[in-house]
């Protein structure tokens, strides 16, 4: 084996400038997916985090039918104390929970007695909160951060903090409508502004869980919604199954689930942008590959035509067709180990770079975004085994017509 | 024993509605260690029949037999390792492989085809580098010798793996005459020394003045074979 190996890199050491090509046209491809897997995955992995870690959590539950009506934020669809506390039961046996918040959601008119507007608001328990979305204090701009909110405080959204020109130390009423429709207002003190991200929720505002009750005159334990973060985040699909399974099956007197339960990727609608990037990042896979396969095959044909004499001559001597094949396979995975090894290399050192050069982006409303890209070793190791096992199947066919190749026809060959 | 042993030989090519009777019902017997030619003109048989010789063609009719072995049935896979193992080749153009020195050039069936040890191997080459007289140019290229000593390579590596016969088709035709005769020369010293059949096509008259039996071809048939008893080495 070690002598085809020393044989074929010494073929292609005869066309070093088709065999530099070659590789190059490899390594641009590798480098190109590399990169783009590198940036995208950055990207991808920065806005879930966000998401997740300042404001959904990983794992919401909700009372069944809540989510389709989420839009009115329906406080008649509330969990009871009773649902809670089954919650609470379940949660405290799994494991892989890190913590949950418990969440109160609700609309009401934001007044700053000489303006008025809607605003939606999240009512929490800080220390849960915290625990459960560990970036939210990052979210606020302006104001004290630590201990996120105390009663009587509001977290005004930055949109209307802007628009209403609300400033922190500020006095705000809120009005809102309990379930049976009756109103109530309570004076709040801005606490601080709140900087609006992407998706549900992104641009609510927050007050204490305990103001929330006594806004809405709810007596005892009622919420909206349960927030879970997990400890590790590629649990979540397993975590996800066992907690769905768990609460719905737990039914009401009509023989019908009692909650729902969902992950981030259901709640929030940058789920397709990223379910895109991945579909974006398979097809430049397909692109490398029909590189990879298009270039080798080409380099392959014509190394076997330009040496079909000689072909003749090692099968005369007695080569086994079995060793020509592998001669010329071997050729075409040297090329893909050169390839990919330059394309490794270059992609390596430009995402060193990238991260040194701190580069920064727009996303919407978000501005000054640092991108950090960074690849795993999974993924460079799942590229180049692509890019070498094709550069092998892209030799097959060459390989085959020279093992085959009949020695008389081949010796004759000018 | 005989080395080779052909009966009735025949082949025919068909292209379309045209067949060629390359080789009719040809006889002949080799013997070990004789220094044979083919002799004729252009399309007259000879490389057809080295080519059967070499187990690279299979006769359309007839048997033969080399080193004792009836090779017309040969597949593929056992007609490669019969070659391997008893067969050594000259060719016309030489044929070295470019990529390798020298000295890689004759190592190469002994690494490529028969898998000797690396120590022996060394050995074996280099005692072929000095009988064909070029034991100070194993680190050279082919693209940096002459074609006479192309020539010599290409005989080294034809028993370098101690082929019990070796096949030449026209070896000298593409030299000039000096350097073709002393190529006749090294293979009659070759034959003197390792005791190897050597059969080879030409079909240029002077050159086979030297040789101990030639057989005549035309149009696929075998003429005459004469034998010169102590020829005259160039």
């Amino acid at each position: 084996m070690l002598n085809i190996l020393k044989l074929a890199a010494r073929n292609l050491r005869r066309y070093k400038r088709r065999t530099f090509l070659t590789s190059m046209l490899i390594s641009l491809g590798v480098v190109a997916v590399l990169l783009f897997i590198s940036v995208s995955g950055s990207f991808k992995g920065m806005m879930v985090g966000q998401i997740t870690d300042s404001m959904l959590g990983h794992i919401q539950i909700h009372k069944k039918g809540y989510l389709a009506s989420i839009d009115s934020l329906p406080l008649n669809r509330n969990l009871t104390a009773k649902q809670i506390n089954k919650i609470k039961q379940i949660l405290a046996k799994e494991e892989a929970v890190e913590s949950y918040s418990m969440r109160i959601k609700l609309g009401a008119m934001f007044s700053n007695f000489s303006e008025t507007t809607n605003i939606r608001l999240n009512a929490v328990l800080p220390s849960q909160e915290m625990k459960t979305a560990p970036l939210l204090t990052e979210r606020i701009i302006d104001g004290q951060k630590d201990g996120l909110i105390k009663q009587g405080e509001i977290l005004v959204p930055e949109l209307l903090a802007k628009g209403l020109k609300v400033k922190v130390g500020d006095g705000i009423v809120l009005i809102a409508n309990n379930k049976d429709g009756s109103v109530n207002g309570q004076n709040f003190m801005v606490r601080g502004i709140l900087e609006g991200i992407s998706g549900p929720g992104g641009r609510d505002g927050m007050i204490h869980l305990e103001d929330a009750k006594a806004l809405l005159r709810i007596d005892g334990a009622e919420v909206s919604e349960v927030a879970i973060r997990l400890k590790d985040i590629d649990q979540l699909p397993e975590v996800f199954s066992r907690l769905k399974s768990q609460f719905e099956s737990i039914l009401n007197k009509q023989d019908k689930p009692v909650f729902e339960v969902h992950t981030w990727e259901k709640l929030s609608p940058f789920f397709n942008i990223a379910k895109m990037i991945d579909l974006m990042t398979f097809f430049i896979k397909i692109m490398l590959v029909a590189i990879v396969l298009v270039s080798i095959m080409n380099v392959m044909i014509m190394a076997v035509y330009e040496r079909i004499n000689e072909i003749g001559t090692i099968s005369a001597m007695g080569t086994l067709p079995s060793k020509i094949l592998g001669l010329f396979i071997t050729e075409g995975f040297l090329l893909g180990i050169l390839g990919t090894s330059i394309g490794t290399a270059i992609s390596l050192v430009a995402i060193n770079m990238m991260n040194i050069s701190q580069i920064s982006f727009d996303f919407g409303r978000q501005k000054g975004l640092m991108l950090s890209p960074s690849i795993g070793a999974n993924d460079v190791i799942s590229v180049v085994l692509v890019v070498i096992g094709i550069a092998v199947l892209a030799s097959l066919q060459p390989a085959y017509k020279a093992a085959k190749m009949d020695p008389i026809e081949a010796l004759r060959h000018v | 024993m005989s080395l080779i042993i052909a009966k009735n030989l025949e082949k025919t090519y068909i292209a379309g509605d045209i067949t060629v009777n390359a080789i009719q019902g040809v006889d002949f017997t080799i013997e070990p260690a004789s220094f044979v030619s083919f002799i004729g003109p252009s399309g007259s048989g000879k490389s057809t029949l080295l080519n059967m010789i070499g187990c690279l063609d299979p006769p359309t009719k007839g048997t033969l037999q080399v080193a004792g072995q009836e090779i017309t049935n040969l597949n593929r896979k056992e007609a490669a390792l019969f070659r391997g193992e008893h067969l050594g080749f000259v060719f016309q153009d030489f044929n070295l492989i470019p990529v390798l020195t020298v000295f890689e050039n004759i190592e190469y069936p002994l690494l490529m085809v028969q898998n000797w040890p690396k120590d022996k191997r060394k050995k074996r080459v280099m005692e072929m580098l000095d009988a064909v007289g070029m034991g100070d140019q194993g680190d050279k290229y082919p693209r940096q010798i002459s074609g006479g000593q192309k020539q010599r390579v290409a005989v080294a590596r034809a028993l370098v793996t101690n082929a019990k016969l070796v096949l030449a088709d026209e070896p000298t035709a593409n030299l000039d005459r000096e350097t073709a005769n002393k190529i006749i020369g090294l293979m009659q010293k070759m034959r003197d020394e390792f005791k190897t059949t050597f059969v080879f096509s030409t079909h240029d008259p002077k050159i086979v003045k030297n040789v101990e039996i030639t057989f005549t071809l035309e149009d696929g048939k075998l003429l005459k074979n004469q034998t010169i008893a102590g020829g005259d080495h160039a």
